[in-house]
């Protein structure tokens, strides 16, 4: 009884190690889009890795072939969606936690930034989505046309600058 | 530009910056973490189990010694007296 434990915490650690070693990367990548913080500073981020991992390594031996990334990423999204709840909803929040302005999505909402990291970065199909945030699809549709009309609209208007200057410069 | 146009240009710019790398602590902090969650986990399925075994056996001993299954004596007839 005793071996089988120990053969069993021995695989768990290799595999886990092996899956955190694939993922871990682009897990991260997905939180510092979510936090909207830069990539080089993200402690958000970190810290909501950390946690999001650490459920998926506990349930690692009851996944019975479910994808330990799916198990991850639908941890990391709840996880955000509950502390953007606790961290804007509650008294005294205001102000603390804004993304921080070098992240490409910081100029979004964070109910935009995970519809939109969830529906096009992730490629998780529209009713998934919808179910995981507890909306209607059609929300989540209309949420993720209006951060991604949000998202490129923001080079327009750097952008006609250049040629504006070349055109006062002729 | 139409939908599709816009999601792929949407995916490009949240791809651009190649993935950050992952701090070399934050395994350890993940494995300890873990462990404690897998721990409280099994404390409260022992913890469940003892007390489904507790109401088992409690559940057996009230029954063999109250004996709910037999009928209790009539106590609504009047007693027969004087025939």
């Amino acid at each position: 009884m005793e071996r089988r434990h120990l053969t069993r915490d021995a695989r768990r650690s290799r595999e886990f190690e092996a899956f955190v070693a694939g993922a871990g990367g682009r897990l991260l990548h997905t939180a510092t889009l979510l936090t909207g913080e830069s990539r080089d500073d993200n402690p958000r981020a970190c810290r909501l890795l950390t946690l999001s991992l650490a459920h998926t390594y506990a349930c690692w031996d009851r996944l019975r072939g479910e994808d330990p990334y799916g198990v991850a990423r639908q941890e990391l999204a709840t996880r955000f969606a509950r502390s953007v709840w606790h961290r804007y909803g509650g008294p005294g929040a205001l102000g603390r936690g804004r993304p921080h302005p070098d992240g490409p999505l910081a100029r979004l909402s964070p109910r935009e930034r995970l519809v939109l990291v969830l529906r096009l970065y992730e490629g998780v199909a529209e009713e998934q989505t919808a179910a995981l945030l507890g909306l209607p699809r059609e929300r989540v549709e209309a949420i993720c046309a209006r951060a991604t009309a949000t998202l490129l609209d923001r080079p327009r208007e750097t952008a006609p600058a250049v040629p504006g200057a070349k055109a006062v410069a002729r | 530009m139409n939908r599709v146009r816009r999601e792929v240009a949407a995916r490009q710019v949240m791809e651009a910056a190649p993935p950050p790398r992952v701090p070399p602590e934050l395994y350890p902090e993940i494995v300890r973490r873990g462990e404690r969650l897998l721990w409280r986990h099994r404390v409260a399925v022992r913890l469940m189990w003892l007390v489904l075994c507790a109401a088992a056996v409690a559940f057996t001993v009230w029954a063999l010694t109250a004996h709910p299954w037999v009928e209790p004596p009539s106590e609504t007839t009047p007693p027969l007296t004087g025939w």
